[in-house]
């Protein structure tokens, strides 16, 4: 089987690239726009032994998904605004539980039922911070069409590696727009496989290096009878109400993705090395902030692009030493300026922040992040 | 019988309920049906919400997994559709059960998916001591009904019934044989299952509704129920404000994992050379 190339459109490929990276499960809840992908999986997974299921909320959609994680199954589910809010809950469980799960949001406009047909990216921070209490997360965007299935799948690697909860978080425009992908060859996927415990004899389901370790996880059903519990838990699994054994999971949790940031960092640079002008940006808003980018360049204006891939953990070095040479760093992104805020935290010292925020439903044109960058030479 | 302790985490006892609670009375009853049903602890996996109820499952020596508040059901209808061969206990409050887990527990009794649902209903909010829920009897005190329950409590089973499950039973835990025999009833049934344990909490409802201690609460419930049996042979005026105890019904449903499976063995047959845009995995071994 050799490359293929087909017209897909942002959800198709998501869905694709779960498919491609072994997915086994999907539950979920009609919203628009992420619904072709619960659509998808529907008609798809049954065909390959698979399981779908529509929940009655995305409450319940989440926490089949767990579950079915616990059983040894690699799981996602889709959603959009007022689904993602929902989730919350248990995106903290997966978290301290340590479940790998994929979860897709399709941004759109908000707060409450916003616009739900409109594109938007205010989701940014609450991908990071939306559960109550403290943790560590990983949150990836795609750009466009193709990186829709190389995230996706991506974010399968991470979630099973590290056991973790991945938020893919794509936009409106990014997740409806067709585009041309080129698909490689299934058998160059390198597939990822939960590693898990040889025996149950002395098996501690939590047992991990305390510097950010990661605890091999037993599928339910297999005779290792383990305790899952969204209580503070000791090694064994046992709830526990210690502050020691509080603390050292809390901050083992947040360093198993805080010491490995290096490794999620994913980002799409260009003509940065002598910018004077960097444009940091991600998802469908990069794309027109790309096109300006270049405009400005052929117009002689040392313009950079930047688009982050990897949006959490936010990837503070790459993003100091791209824009080293920058005097200003504009921000484009579909709200008030949320990624700005991060921008704004690595770069304060060497460059002003120019947030440069759109909310009205629409997508940023070419031309609006060109005046941008015109004010700023 | 297995010796009982066996079942048990016995590292993580003492339990954490007050004297007098009923909750160990379920589990216990829940524990004597296994071991009367012979069936294998591995195969087993244990799902409960939170609340005073749900921390039985802590203590026991199964695959188990302890939730978010009323989603027991959600995660559990995870667990067995991803995997039906497992036998899927959910072990809930009538809080946890009823009130915030309410709309997963009518959908997986429409689903009739095949999990046995124990509900323990002390009629109160034990953990966070001593709110109405939604099965505090009309008029009886909270700590948010201080002057008597204004709302009318759910008849848990009717609800269970009209919603699609195919083997309701109520007990208590004054009549521990029948709710033994009923959840062992429940466990063979291929399908929702779902049996409702009144059980007593002196600290919170007992003290509030100034009933007394455990055995006056005891009295209480076993007062409040009538055999069903017993119940087709007494008057209507006999059986006014009472509970009936027993087997409430036993329906023949499709379950929803072999409908799901029977529906893929279909599609498979149609595509059986479908080969995707991309590689299907090594899917469902088991």
């Amino acid at each position: 089987m050799a490359d293929t190339v087909k017209l897909m459109q942002g959800n198709e490929a998501c869905t694709m690239g779960a498919i491609a990276a072994g997915l086994q499960f999907f539950a979920g809840y009609p919203i628009t726009p992420s619904t072709e992908i619960a659509e998808m999986c529907a008609e798809e997974l049954p065909k390959l032994g698979g399981k779908f299921i529509q929940m009655e909320d995305e409450i319940g959609s989440i926490a089949a998904c767990i579950g079915a994680s616990l059983v040894g199954k690699k799981v996602m589910t889709a959603t959009s605004g007022p689904g993602f809010s929902l989730m919350q809950e248990s995106i903290g469980y997966a978290s301290l539980c340590e479940i790998p799960l994929v979860i897709i949001n399709v941004q759109r406009m908000g707060p409450s039922t916003g616009m739900p047909t409109s594109p938007a990216q205010g989701d940014v921070m609450q991908a990071r911070w939306g559960t109550h209490g403290d943790h560590s997360i990983i949150a990836l965007a795609p750009g466009n069409v193709k990186e829709c299935f190389d995230l996706t799948f991506k974010a399968f690697v991470l979630a099973e590696k590290y056991r973790v909860p991945v938020i893919v978080l794509a936009d409106e425009v990014i997740s409806h727009m067709r585009e041309k992908v080129v698909l490689p060859d299934p058998r160059s996927y390198k597939i990822p496989i939960r590693a898990m415990p040889d025996s149950p004899a002395g098996y501690k389901p939590y047992g991990a290096d305390p510097d950010g370790g990661v605890p091999l996880m037993a599928p339910f059903g297999k005779g290792f009878r383990w305790h899952c519990t969204g209580l503070f838990h000791d090694e064994s699994g046992a709830p526990s109400g210690k502050a020691s054994v509080a603390d050292a999971l809390l901050r083992r949790l947040a360093r198993k993705i805080d010491k490995n940031a290096k490794e999620f960092e994913d980002y799409f640079a260009e003509n940065m090395e002598d910018c004077e002008v960097a444009v940091v940006s991600f998802g469908s808003s990069a794309m027109a902030a790309l096109s300006a980018v270049r405009r400005a360049r052929k117009e002689g204006l040392k313009a950079g692009m930047l688009r982050l891939k990897t949006i959490w953990p936010f990837p503070d070095e790459a993003v100091r030493r791209l824009t080293a040479s920058a005097k200003k760093v504009i921000v484009p992104e579909m709200n008030l300026g949320q990624l700005a805020l991060e921008v704004e935290r690595v770069v304060h010292c060497q460059a002003g922040t120019v947030k440069l925020g759109k909310v009205n439903g629409e997508l940023f044109h070419p031309d609006e992040v060109y005046a941008a960058l015109k004010e700023a030479f | 019988m297995a010796e009982f302790l066996d079942y048990f985490r016995k590292e993580r006892l003492p339990h954490i309920w007050c004297p007098g609670c009923g909750h160990g009375t379920v589990t216990g009853a829940l524990i004597r049906a296994i071991d009367k049903l012979g069936l294998d602890k591995n195969n087993i996996v244990l799902v409960s919400g939170i609340g005073c109820s749900s921390r039985a499952v802590g203590y026991l020596d199964f695959d188990t997994l302890h939730t978010t508040h009323g989603r027991a059901l959600a995660f559990a209808t995870g667990v067995k559709h991803a995997n039906p061969n497992l036998k899927v206990i959910v072990m809930t409050g009538d809080g946890d059960c009823t009130a915030i887990g309410g709309n997963h527990f009518i959908h997986a009794a429409r689903r009739n998916i095949d999990i046995t649902t124990i509900i323990m209903n002390n009629s109160i909010y034990g953990m966070t001591s001593g709110q109405y829920s939604p099965t505090t009897p009309h008029g009886m005190l909270g700590t948010t009904a201080p002057y008597g329950n204004v709302e009318y409590e759910f008849d848990v089973c009717e609800l269970a019934k009209a919603a699609g499950a195919s083997y309701v039973a109520r007990a208590t835990s004054y009549h521990v044989t029948l709710l033994t025999d009923l959840i062992e009833k429940a466990l063979m049934n291929k399908g929702f299952s779902v049996v409702e344990a009144l059980t007593q909490c002196p600290t919170y409802f007992g003290r509030k509704n100034k009933i007394g201690g455990a055995v006056e609460l005891l009295n209480w419930i076993k007062d409040r129920t009538v055999n069903v049996k017993a119940a087709a042979a007494l008057p209507p005026e006999k059986l006014e404000g009472k509970l009936l105890i027993g087997e409430l019904y036993k329906g023949e449903r499709p379950e929803y994992t072999a409908s799901y499976s029977e529906m893929t063995s279909k599609v498979q047959r149609t595509y059986n050379d479908y080969k995707g845009g991309t590689r299907g995995c090594e899917l469902n071994s088991d």
